[in-house]
């Protein structure tokens, strides 16, 4: 099970009360397979990370995972192994903007 | 005894205000939607309890909230069933996709930026909400930037109506300081072929055949900031009323100058009068007295508050040109708040109520046409939009 952990306002919009969220992904682990299991399993969040039509990732919007920043990895690059494995949680970050 | 409920929209959630006929004493309920901006919320007329509201965030977008039961529980249009294994997310309630189809969408790609360049169309956000005087699933919306959608499924899909973007000026249109946002959107309760929208900074457009074609309507408009003062486009409108009995006399406040048109737009006036500033934003009728409109003077496009701290109404009841100033109630020192474009709406009980809410985050109320005044909410969030329902 992939393990992702959404900010405060994408939960209250998923009706999410659990701090984060587990999915199934068939194939590969990816952010876009990922993110497609997300927004299946929500539907309500389709467009709040990423285009509807692009798919690109919403310029707020930060991944992170392992302590590291994959904001700008190719959205279908393999995510570390600890994320595959569930050991650690995929992050979905929305960018600090302003003080 | 009839009920009023207000929906306010915030920048940081959204608010509805309740009470009897009376309108003395408010039961507020919120912030529904805490941490989001809550740009319009707006109910159908044929089912006051079937409200739509636009909740966007600069993190994650636009999303579309719709309650059945006046406001007690809200769901996202078409994000609340699980799609089955295999199928696609039915989320679409947010998706706000331009037409670009060599059909009807016209590839129309580029509008006017800031520094005179061509700039690509960005969605952004929906400004406004016009339900459908008939159907209670039938919503259109005012987007930036700027074009109208329309959705006739409650809101789960909605498409662009490419007559307006792509009828020949949208490289034309240029942002105002809040963006190129279409943020009016009048239908005509006596003909269903007409609508009226405007846009800041294009001005004023009609539609005579219910959204296909559109024309520019802002002949007499005057307006110093632009090459052009009387360019057919460029005017940056900040907000248009009409009275559903008169559906033709139309109320503009525009950046400077407050006018008038009874041709449906084809020729506009100057009644500004005797206004001390005809700076402002916001401007409504009278719930049944057609000649009878209220505006909020604001000192100037770059002091975005009252003249000499004094909060006021002004009222016509000559359909413009001589005005006065409604005070009762109203703070007359030290207030530097402003009123936005949305944020003025009236009920239709007997004795009309108008409502506003400030930048300050206060809603003020009058059940007499504007004599008096009184807070019903105050401390709110900077308030964005304001619309008053009359309930049985």
């Amino acid at each position: 099970m992939i393990r992702v952990a959404l900010p405060a306002h994408l939960r209250t919009l998923g009706k999410i009360d659990a701090s984060e969220v587990t999915l199934e992904v068939a194939g590969p682990v990816t952010q876009r397979s990922v993110l497609d299991a997300l927004e299946a399993r929500y539907p309500m969040l389709c467009g709040t990370l990423r285009d509807h039509v692009t798919q690109q990732r919403r310029p707020f919007v930060r991944f992170f995972a392992c302590s590291e920043d994959l904001s700008h990895e190719s959205p279908d690059a393999p995510l570390p192994e600890a994320v595959a494995s569930g050991v650690e949680p995929f992050y979905v970050v929305g960018a600090i903007a302003g003080g | 005894m009839s009920r009023v409920r207000v929906l306010v929209g915030t920048r940081k959630g959204a608010f509805i205000l309740e009470s009897d006929g009376k309108r003395e004493k408010w039961e507020i309920s919120g912030p529904h939607f805490p941490g989001w901006e809550i740009y319009h919320m707006k109910g159908s007329p044929v089912d006051p309890n079937r409200i739509y509201a636009s909740q966007t965030s600069a993190w994650f977008g636009q999303v579309l909230q719709r309650s059945s039961d006046g406001g007690k529980t809200w769901e996202t249009p078409g994000g609340e069933e699980m799609p089955k294994p295999g199928e696609m997310p039915k989320g679409l309630s947010n998706k706000f996709v331009y037409d670009a189809t060599a059909e009807t969408g016209k590839p129309l790609t580029t509008h006017q930026w800031y520094d005179g360049t061509q700039h690509p169309w960005e969605f952004k956000r929906v400004w406004h909400l016009e339900p459908s005087l008939t159907d209670p699933d039938t919503v259109y919306a005012g987007v930036e930037d700027a074009a109208i959608f329309k959705t006739t499924d409650g809101a789960k899909s909605w498409h662009e109506m490419p007559g307006l973007r792509g009828h020949g000026t949208g490289p034309k249109w240029q942002p105002g300081a809040g963006g190129l946002c279409l943020h009016t959107i009048l239908l005509d309760p006596k003909n269903p072929q007409r609508m009226y929208i405007a846009i800041s900074a294009a001005g004023a457009f009609r539609t005579d055949d219910g959204g296909t074609t559109w024309k520019p309507i802002n002949q007499g408009l005057r307006s110093e900031y632009i090459p052009d003062p009387t360019a057919e486009i460029g005017h940056c409108v900040h907000h248009v009323a009409l009275h559903p009995s008169r559906p033709d006399t139309l109320f503009m406040q525009k950046h400077w100058d407050v006018m008038r048109s009874d041709n449906a737009g084809d020729l506009w006036k100057e009644v500004s009068g005797n206004l001390p500033t005809d700076f402002g934003f916001v401007i409504d009728v009278h719930a049944h007295e057609p000649e009878t409109i209220y505006v909020v003077p604001i000192k100037s496009d770059s002091h975005h508050f009252p003249l000499d701290g004094k909060l006021q109404v002004h009222r016509s009841r000559t359909g413009g040109n001589e005005w006065e100033a409604l005070t009762k109630g109203l703070p007359q020192s030290d207030c530097y708040v402003n009123v936005l474009r949305d944020a003025m709406s009236v009920d239709s009980l007997d004795k009309c109520g108008v409502y506003f809410g400030t930048t300050g985050g206060q809603v003020y109320a009058s059940a007499d046409s504007g004599d008096n005044w009184m807070p019903i909410a105050e401390h709110l969030p900077a308030v964005l939009s304001v619309e008053a329902q009359t309930l049985p």
